[in-house]
């Protein structure tokens, strides 16, 4: 527990037409650290990873990366602090004219500016590394979901990111193919790699996260390590115990 | 019969010279409504707001008014006044190629809402600015979806291309007349420019159909 901080999040708000979507949410995040959030959709679970690699602009409270304070206002800044962050999003979001080669270098190679070859040989170590190397010929349309989701975190780790944000990875996919792509992040986190995730797989959270963080109505209600909220000691169910009997009852 | 065969046959090479002139002017429309149409439809989706306006209004400008009354405003009004001396190629490859700008940037503007959101959040959570997006992400895509709605205007102003006659520009239908007045072989001269407008449109319509053809991408449904 003695690991370093690595993302502070402190008062974080935002409202959109009028509507308070988060209020004033505090969470941190350490190095190495696996967070999960969850919660029931409409909960402002997007909103805030979205707020924290500046895709929305917050209206107030404060965020620190690494020791350093995010200024909202410079564009530089602003682009290359998203560099910082890799995004992993729900529906994949690939970019359908590129193959799975060029959806990874083409941003070493515009915004890092790195030679063509030196980006296709980055960008294959990044395919072999979530095993789809093989497909790196491909055009997204070409790939099954889970590949579609792989190839999106090769995108994202090629910048190198101090933290991955991944926005329900897997709740696009068939359940068959959920699998493969919890097993990339596992990977990832048991090399160490920071990450903040909202998801619905609580077997998953429940044996990796190092904490969940349950989310409603735009505030964090409740956070604390798996075994503790996911327990049915303590005097009353915790509400994040509670919203799992429900959505596995969904399933059963 | 024969001696309208016969007078085509004379008139041929000089209707066909009149061919490179219509070609020559639709190239020229058509690359002026590519250049500024394309930078126009970025700025109707994601321009500000003075910037979408302004845009409106040009769209409605060329898409309100007549070709052959833009051709008379720009060639004896505006540029009279302006003390411009363009030739009649000139100013109609000008005047459809204003108007193209309109029309195209219809053509793209549809192109880019049809493309998936995510994809522009994506390129931005990269560290992409959101020029670099639309020019390395959005415009490639846009571009490929774009050439059957291409391959239409070009033969709609290939087609209009020939009221630059009332300008007096030396194409195909100038050309026709002319000699028409004089042999009195009407009927087979038309007849003869129809063909050319036909066949012009044909190969136009055709190369951009090979050309998407060539640039297909799998998941892409045109
Ligand atoms: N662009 C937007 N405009 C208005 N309301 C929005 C917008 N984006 C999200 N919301 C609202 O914000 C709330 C939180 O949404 P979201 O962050 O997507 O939650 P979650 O990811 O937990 O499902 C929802 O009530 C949603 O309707
Ligand atoms: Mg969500």
């Amino acid at each position: 527990m003695a690991e370093e901080e690595l993302l502070r999040v402190e008062g974080l708000s935002k409202t959109i037409s009028g509507t308070s979507i988060l209020s004033d949410v505090d969470m941190v995040v350490r190095k190495g650290d696996l967070k999960v959030l969850i919660g029931p959709s409409g909960g402002g679970k997007s909103t805030l990873l979205q707020c924290i690699n500046l895709l929305l602009f917050p209206d107030s409270g404060r965020i620190v990366l690494d020791g350093r304070e995010v200024t909202f206002r410079r564009k530089r800044e602003v682009l290359a602090y998203r560099q910082q962050i890799g995004m992993i999003f729900q529906e994949f979001n690939l970019f359908d004219h590129l193959n799975a080669l060029q959806n990874v270098s083409i941003a070493l190679r515009k915004v890092r500016r790195m030679s063509s070859r030196q980006a296709a040989e980055r960008a294959e170590r990044e395919l072999e590394r979530v095993g789809i190397w093989e497909q790196k010929g491909l055009y997204p349309a070409e790939l099954s979901g889970g590949q579609k989701q792989r190839l999106s975190i090769a995108r994202a780790l090629a910048m190198d990111p101090a933290i991955l944000l991944l926005d329900e990875p897997t709740s696009a996919l068939d359940p068959e193919l959920i699998g493969e792509v919890l097993a990339v992040i596992r990977d990832l986190s048991q090399r160490g790699m920071t990450m903040l995730m909202a998801t619905h797989q609580m077997g998953f959270a429940r044996t990796l996260a190092q904490e969940i963080m349950f989310m409603e109505q735009g505030r964090i209600v409740e956070q604390g390590a798996p075994q503790e909220l996911l327990s049915h000691s303590g005097a009353e169910q915790s509400r994040t115990l509670s919203f799992c009997s429900k959505i596995n009852e969904l399933y059963a | 019969m024969l001696e309208s065969l016969l007078a085509v046959k004379n008139a041929l090479p000089y209707i066909l010279q009149g061919s490179l002139v219509t070609v020559g002017i639709v190239l020229g429309a058509m690359l002026i409504g590519l250049a500024l149409g394309l930078p126009m439809a970025v700025g109707q989706v994601y321009g500000t707001r003075p910037i979408r306006y302004t845009a409106a209004i040009y769209v409605w400008f060329f898409r309100g008014i007549p070709v052959l009354v833009l051709f008379f405003l720009f060639y004896f009004g505006l540029f009279n006044a302006l003390n411009l001396n363009l030739s009649a190629i000139v100013t109609a490859a000008l005047v459809l190629g204003l108007r193209g700008v309109a029309y195209q940037s219809q053509i793209f503007r549809g192109g880019i809402e049809a493309l998936p959101h995510g994809q522009l959040k994506a390129a931005r959570a990269l560290g992409m600015s959101d020029t670099r997006a639309v020019v390395s992400i959005i415009l490639p895509q846009v571009l490929r979806t774009s050439i059957p709605g291409w391959a239409n205007e070009y033969s709609i102003v290939l087609k209009d291309s020939a009221i630059a006659f009332v300008l007096g520009a030396p194409e195909i239908l100038s050309r026709t007349h002319f000699v028409a007045s004089r042999t009195y072989e009407h009927f087979a001269l038309y007849l003869t420019a129809g063909v050319i407008y036909f066949c012009l449109t044909w190969a136009g319509v055709h190369l951009l159909h090979r050309l998407e053809k060539k640039l297909y991408i799998p998941g892409y449904s045109s």
